[in-house]
């Protein structure tokens, strides 16, 4: 059973214990930037349960396609093909349709086409960087896009971002809303990063690491790569003609 | 039924712009025009309008400048423009959601907004006007939830049930807006001396 957009369930509370502590020291940017005081819990309210969803003319033809939506036109941008695709689903398993993804993210020499990304690797005439779709009544979501490249950071002395991707999730309710990374299969910078190393758990990581797919390859064109995402799932209530409990 | 557990949150970094606000990132021309920018609200909304601005503070009292803020808010009959607002339909002059980068120079968020309506929770209970907050930024890991709530409510804010939950005082008062006519300040602080209340929605 799909997940219905008009559901006003309660959403299971967060576990916090799986998601990165707001402060850790191996992410040194997190040390003034997290709080210090216990976050406040309550019952979901309306608030939480509602929140924004987008129409499809929201979405232009090549918003999925980060290898045109930036490039002159019959041009594409440089680097490895891939698709990368999976399906939204909620802690139940149900899919989550009409939800919005955008995602971002280097161009193959691991350089953002951003006003304060100064690394040396040059810009790809022909890539911007993002993208975004809705997924289908599936749940699931496609992107045609190159494989990032990895990039230095200043936090020690010398740590590289493992190639990534960054996920910006819109479920249904606004208690949801979600940014993760994904990452790649086989990158040996993965256990080296301290911004994966916030995730307390390898089965954490390995939700975040997305899996070489070849059934999902288009053959002499692009490799496809998989990455499903969970988010919150709602609560049974006694509203539902079923016992609490289930 | 087995439950999946939920994926975990990752830093938004330094270069969120790019995928949530790209034409402020210079990534002009991807999209028509930045989602969520602009007013909430468009002519024939029903409500009054105000601004709504601020800066985040990190815990060394410096304004981050990096930060990307989304809110979600009822409209002025306390109606939420969402599939799963059951009480009726909201005001189709009005969004609900916006989300801006704040500024590079000096740390500024504004939206153009109006003053939300109370929202019953069924139970007899009513919850203040309030607007909800998500914030994300390079070194937060989870993005923030916060409420910003209205100083001349002060009726319906001493019975809000979450404002509620806080049990001091001087941490409520995190909560609540500074007005002047319709330009309402709302600072977040993230750590700290004044550490605003985040929420575990
Ligand atoms: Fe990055």
């Amino acid at each position: 059973m799909r997940n219905d957009p008009g559901d006003a369930r309660p959403f299971i509370p967060r576990d916090l214990a799986l998601h990165p502590a707001a402060f850790d020291p191996g992410y040194k940017t997190s040390v003034l930037r997290s709080p210090r005081q216990a976050l406040i819990s309550f019952q979901n309210t309306p608030t939480e349960i509602t929140g924004p969803m987008f129409g499809h003319d929201t979405i232009g033809p090549l918003d999925h396609d980060l290898t045109r939506n930036w490039a002159q036109p019959g041009l594409s941008a440089i680097g490895e093909r891939i698709i990368v695709h999976g399906r939204l689903m909620d802690g139940e398993g149900r899919p989550v349709p009409d939800a919005l993804i955008e995602i971002w993210q280097t161009n193959a020499g691991g350089r953002y086409r951003h006003v304060r990304d100064t690394y040396v690797a040059p810009l790809d005439p022909n890539f911007g960087g993002c993208g975004r779709t809705l997924t289908r009544e599936d749940g699931s979501y496609a992107f045609m896009t190159v494989r990032p490249g990895a990039y230095p950071w200043p936090n020690r002395a010398n740590d590289w971002r493992p190639a990534h991707i960054h996920f910006s999730v819109f479920g249904h309710g606004f208690a949801q809303r979600l940014i993760t990374q994904m990452y790649f299969e086989g990158d040996p910078s993965i256990p080296l990063c301290p911004i994966v190393g916030t995730v307390p758990d390898a089965e954490g990581i390995a939700m975040m690491t997305a899996t070489l797919d070849m059934d999902a390859t288009v053959p002499f064109d692009a490799r496809a790569w998989r990455f499903d995402i969970v988010l919150r799932g709602r609560r049974s209530t006694p509203f539902e003609n079923r016992p609490e409990g289930n | 039924m087995a439950r999946l557990r939920e994926t975990p949150s990752q830093t938004a970094g330094p270069y969120v712009h790019i995928g949530m606000v790209p034409t402020f990132a210079g990534v002009e021309n991807t999209y028509p025009e930045d989602l969520g920018s602009g007013p909430l609200y468009s002519d024939g909304v029903k409500g009054e309008k105000i601004t709504i601005k601020g800066r985040i503070f990190d815990g060394a009292g410096a304004p981050i400048r990096d930060a990307c803020v989304e809110i979600w808010q009822a409209d002025a009959d306390g109606l939420y423009n969402s599939p799963a607002e059951r009480r009726g339909l909201s005001d189709r002059h009005f969004k609900g959601w916006g989300r801006a980068a704040v500024s590079g120079d000096n740390g500024v968020y504004v939206f153009e907004t109006i003053v939300p309506g109370k929202v019953p929770l069924g139970d007899g209970r009513v919850q203040a006007p309030h607007i909800a907050f998500w914030i994300v930024a390079r070194g937060i890991n989870v993005g923030l939830h916060t409420r910003m709530y209205f100083p001349q409510e002060s009726e319906a804010n001493a019975v809000d049930p979450v404002l509620n939950r806080i049990e001091h005082p001087t941490r409520r008062a995190t909560l609540i807006a500074e007005r002047e006519g319709n330009v309402y300040t709302f600072d977040i602080r993230l750590q700290g001396d004044g550490e605003t209340v985040f929420l575990d929605v």
